[in-house]
């Protein structure tokens, strides 16, 4: 027995930014971008706080899966982090829900949706009567350099929720971590220490081998699929949708031909969302609850990938 | 031999059967582009199941074709 998948719920700023748009401030073309990611379109958080947006999506969760925040018996928050380092982005989720439970922040990057679900399967195994919300939430729009035209039109902000009650949709789940400060690397604050004074500080901002995170991304959805698959008894014939971390069309269709699974069966986003680090597989999530896709027996892989570097998938049978 | 191999996996990638290619022939004259490059690095890894480091500018099919002798020499 671990969780079903009650609610779910998502969140998108309002401002939309398209290629064109990004041209007024970036030397970059849709032509170029369109062609390398099938990226059209991301929304960023203008008005909004990381919070505010976190927040709609939970509540948006919570009234699909019909239960009170009071009834929530912990919330966990992936994310690279809210708009304070302290208290957690989930402490400030918790507190304007009016929720009152233990309340954490779970840093697996792109992949912190899986690993969250993870984290929650372990708490149904100790109490199986827990009510969990996993509210996945990243700016990335607050962590590129929008001066590297490489790296800033690939992402965007969002926020995507899942609220868990004990159950059986949950097959299999696998994760992973090799660290690796080259790939994919977001320097931290270094301090204002005296001492500290001559060392060089690094800019606050992403940094991505493009070229070794598509090698990497493509070969963790191939190997990870292939391991879910097998450990829920299952073939990836039997799959009915692949919800992969929406990153880049192009990784998402050489996966899919190396796994000889029809694109139909990948459900995307990135067109109009970019790269929302963690949200990016909860946002298809409730998309594809809300349009009625996702009826008992259903099945589902995720699969995600991300800075660590990390990797996480799973199998869920809808019920 | 190096060379015909790459060639083959090429015009399947581009699913261009006649396409010309000469070591010299670049990316670029290729109509590819960086995730293009990598993608045939990986399918050429795969053919023949050795690990090319891709640190070094690959310009042209010679480049490429000149990693892969390194690799397996």
């Amino acid at each position: 027995m671990s969780f079903s998948i009650i609610g779910t719920g998502s969140a998108l700023p309002k401002t939309i930014q398209t290629n064109e748009d990004l041209t007024e401030f970036l030397k970059t073309s849709n032509e170029w971008i369109f062609s390398r990611t099938g990226i059209e379109a991301r929304h960023i958080c203008v008005e909004e706080s990381i919070l505010d947006i976190a927040l709609a999506a939970s509540l948006n969760a919570l009234d699909n899966a019909q239960l009170k925040p009071e009834e929530l018996d912990l919330i966990i928050c992936p994310t690279l982090g809210g708009d304070t380092v302290t208290p957690s982005l989930a402490c400030l989720v918790e507190k304007e829900l009016g929720a009152a439970c233990p309340s954490f922040d779970l840093n697996a990057a792109c992949s912190g949706f899986v690993y969250g679900l993870d984290v929650a399967d372990a708490y149904f195994s100790r109490n199986k009567n827990m009510k969990i919300l996993v509210i996945a939430v990243d700016a990335m729009s607050k962590l590129v350099d929008w001066k590297d035209r490489a790296t800033a039109v690939l992402f965007g902000d969002g926020a995507g929720a899942a609220v868990l009650s004990s159950g059986d949709d949950l097959k299999a789940i696998h994760l992973t971590a090799v660290g690796n400060q080259h790939a994919l690397c977001i320097p931290w604050q270094k301090g204002n220490h005296p001492l500290l004074r001559n060392q060089e500080t690094l800019l606050p901002y992403l940094k991505m081998d493009g070229s070794e995170v598509y090698r990497f991304a493509v070969s963790a959805i191939c190997k990870d699929l292939k391991i879910v698959v097998k450990e829920a008894g299952l073939t990836l014939e039997n799959l009915d949708y692949v919800i992969p971390h929406q990153a880049n069309l192009r990784i998402i269709e050489s996966a899919a031909k190396r796994l000889k699974i029809p694109m139909e069966k990948f459900v995307l986003q990135v067109n109009s969302c970019g790269n929302t680090s963690a949200a990016s597989i909860p946002l298809v999530l409730d998309e594809m609850n809300r349009q009625g896709q996702l009826n008992p027996g259903t099945r589902i892989a995720l699969t995600a990938f991300g800075g660590g570097l990390t990797t996480g998938a799973c199998i869920l049978e809808w019920s | 031999m190096v060379f015909e191999k790459v060639v083959e996996i090429l015009r399947n990638y581009k699913e261009e059967p006649e396409l010309e290619v000469t070591m010299e022939s670049s990316f670029e004259e290729l109509e590819l582009d960086s995730l293009d490059t990598v993608e045939l690095v990986m399918e050429i890894e795969e053919s023949f199941d050795t690990s090319i480091e891709m640190d070094s500018e690959l310009k042209t099919i010679g480049d490429v074709v000149g990693l892969i002798e390194k690799a397996i020499a």
